[in-house]
C-alpha cells in the first residue's frame, strides 16, 4: 500500500513538472507535431472502426427492446447522447491507452535501456523535455479530436442499422439525434477526454521514462502502462461526471 | 604522474553504491590535458560508472570529481549543460537515437545548442561524417547500420561540439581487429589535432597500449594500479599485470 501512494506521489510530481515544463523554452513544436501523428493520426483506423462497429451494433440491441415499447423513434437520440456523453469519451480513452499508451511506455523504456536518454543529456539535451512533455501535450490534444471521430462514426454506424431495419433517411436520423441535444451535452463531455489525454500521456511516460531494467523493463512499462492508465480512465471518468453535473446542472439526463 | 599540466578530469576519493554493492571505493586518479588514459579492469568494477560519474549522470556518495575549476558532484541546471558541453561521451553502444536519420543524429546537437544556420550544420554535419567514412549514409536510420558504422557514427556524434574531453565507453567492444583499430585511430588523431583529453573505458589491451599515455587499472572497485603502461607492467599487484597480459 506504501508502495502505492509512492509511485502515486511519484507520479503527481512527473505529470506536474510537465506542465510546467510545457510552458518553458524551446517549445519542441516539431516535436510535438511528430507526436501528435504517432499518437493521433495512427490510432484514427482503430478509433473509428471501433466507433462504427460499437454504433451498429448497440442500435441492433437497443431498436428491438424500443420497438416492444413502441418508441423506436427516440433511437436516433438515445444513440447519439449515449456516444457524445459517455460511450466516445470512455472507450476512446481506453482505446488510445491501450495502443499509444503502450507505445509510449515501450519506446521510452527501451531508449532508457539502450542509453539514448543518457545519450541525449550527455549532450546537454534536457530529455525530459525533448521526450516526455511533448507526448503528453499531444495526447492531451489528441483526445478530443479522437473522441469526436468516435462520437460521429458511431453515429454512422447507428444510422446503418437503423436504415437496415427501418429504411430510416438520413435526414430524418439526423433530426432526430440532435433535436434534443444540448451544447452541455456536447462540449463538457468532449473536453473531459484533455484529462484523459494528460493521464494516459504522464502515466505511459512516467512508467517508460523510469523504469530502467533492460528488455524485460520494456514489456513491463508497455504493461504497466496500458493497466494503470485504464484504470485511472475509468476512475476519472466517474469524478469528472460528477463534476460537469455539479457545474452543467442541465446536462444530468 | 602527470606531465606538469592541470588536471583535465581529477578524482578525488570517490565512492558510488548501489543498494548494497559498492563498485568505486575511494578512489583517486587524475589526466592531464591533452593526454589519453585508458581504464581497465575486469567486467563490473565500476568503468563505465566512473564515466557517468565525470558527465553527471550519475553522482557518487561521497567525494569530488573535478573539471577545470567546477566540482561536478554540485553542478546543476545551466552550470551543469555547460560543463556537459566540454565532454563528448560515445557510449558502448552508440546510443544513436533510433527514431531519427544519421544525418539527424549528428545535426540535433547542433541546431539545439548552437546558433548555426541550417546550411552550416549542413557543412558540419557532413564532414563530420567523412572523417569517420560514412558520407554516403547520412540518410539511412540507425537500425541499418553495422556495429562498426554504428560506433564510427556515436562518435562523430560525441565530437560535434568541439568537446575538450572525450569519453569512450569500450569503443572497440565487438568488432573486428580492424575495425577496432580504425576507431582508435580516430581516437588518437582526434587526441593528435586538437589536443582532445582521452578517458576510455576498454578491455582490449592491445588498444589500450596503442592509446594511453597512461593507464588506471580498477578492481573490485578499487584502484590498483596507475601509470604507464610501462609502470603498470611493473606493477606490484598481480591483478594490474594480468589484466595489461604481461604475465602472458
Amino acid at each position: 500500500m506504501t508502495n502505492v501512494f509512492e509511485i502515486a506521489g511519484k507520479v503527481s510530481l512527473f505529470g506536474f513538472r510537465a506542465a510546467i515544463d510545457s510552458f518553458r523554452r524551446p517549445f519542441e513544436g516539431a516535436q510535438i507535431v511528430r507526436q501528435l501523428g504517432e499518437i493521433g493520426s495512427k490510432s484514427l483506423p482503430l478509433v473509428i472502426a471501433s466507433g462504427f462497429a460499437l454504433g451498429a451494433v448497440m442500435t441492433f440491441h437497443t431498436h428491438s427492446t424500443l420497438v416492444m415499447f413502441g418508441a423506436s423513434a427516440i433511437s436516433p437520440a438515445v444513440q447519439a447522447l449515449a456516444f457524445f456523453l459517455e460511450i466516445g469519451p470512455l472507450v476512446t480513452g481506453l482505446l488510445v491507452a491501450g495502443r499509444a499508451g503502450s507505445g509510449i511506455g515501450a519506446v521510452l523504456a527501451d531508449m532508457r535501456a539502450t542509453e539514448q536518454i543518457d545519450g541525449m543529456e550527455s549532450l546537454s539535451i534536457d530529455s525530459f523535455k525533448f521526450l516526455v512533455v511533448p507526448r503528453i501535450i499531444a495526447c492531451t490534444l489528441a483526445l478530443p479530436v479522437l473522441t469526436l471521430f468516435m462520437d460521429f462514426s458511431g453515429l454512422a454506424g447507428g444510422f446503418l442499422s437503423e436504415f437496415a431495419t427501418s429504411r430510416l433517411s438520413l435526414q430524418l436520423y439526423i433530426f432526430r439525434a440532435f433535436s434534443n441535444f444540448q451544447w452541455t451535452n456536447f462540449w463538457p463531455p468532449t473536453l473531459k477526454t484533455c484529462v484523459f489525454g494528460f493521464t494516459i500521456g504522464t502515466i505511459s511516460s512516467f512508467f517508460g521514462y523510469t523504469i530502467n531494467e533492460g528488455a524485460q523493463g520494456v514489456g513491463k512499462a508497455a504493461t504497466s502502462s496500458v493497466v494503470v492508465s485504464s484504470l485511472l480512465i475509468i476512475l476519472l471518468d466517474v469524478m469528472l461526471i460528477k463534476v460537469i453535473f455539479f457545474i452543467f446542472p442541465e446536462s444530468a439526463l | 604522474m602527470t606531465n606538469g599540466h592541470a588536471p583535465a578530469v581529477a578524482f578525488d576519493q570517490v565512492s558510488k553504491s548501489f543498494g548494497s554493492k559498492h563498485v568505486l571505493s575511494d578512489v583517486s586518479w587524475n589526466v592531464p590535458v591533452g593526454e589519453a588514459v585508458c581504464i581497465l579492469g575486469r567486467s563490473g568494477t565500476g568503468k563505465s560508472v566512473t564515466l557517468k560519474l565525470i558527465i553527471a549522470l550519475l553522482k557518487p556518495d561521497q567525494g569530488s570529481i573535478w573539471i577545470d575549476q567546477d566540482d561536478v558532484t554540485h553542478l546543476e541546471g545551466p552550470r551543469l549543460s555547460a560543463m556537459r558541453r566540454k565532454i563528448g561521451y560515445l557510449f558502448q553502444d552508440a546510443a544513436l537515437f533510433d527514431s531519427l536519420t544519421l544525418y539527424e543524429n549528428l545535426a540535433v546537437p547542433l541546431a539545439r545548442l548552437t546558433q548555426k544556420s541550417p546550411g552550416e550544420i549542413d557543412y558540419v554535419v557532413d564532414r563530420a561524417l567523412g572523417q569517420v567514412g560514412l558520407a554516403g549514409d547520412k540518410a539511412k536510420m540507425p537500425s541499418e547500420l553495422s556495429g562498426g558504422m554504428r560506433k564510427r557514427a556515436g562518435l562523430a556524434r560525441a565530437l560535434m561540439l568541439e568537446p575538450r574531453i572525450l569519453l569512450a565507453d569500450e569503443p572497440s567492444s565487438g568488432l573486428d581487429r580492424i575495425t577496432a583499430s580504425e576507431i582508435d585511430d580516430l581516437l588518437l588523431q582526434r587526441k593528435a589535432e586538437h589536443k582532445t583529453t582521452l578517458i576510455v573505458v576498454t578491455h582490449d589491451v592491445h588498444g589500450a597500449r596503442r592509446v594511453a599515455d597512461r593507464l588506471v587499472v580498477l578492481d573490485r572497485g578499487k584502484l590498483i594500479a596507475q601509470g604507464t603502461v610501462a609502470e603498470v607492467e611493473q606493477s606490484e599487484n598481480e591483478v594490474a599485470r594480468n589484466l595489461i597480459g604481461s604475465n602472458a
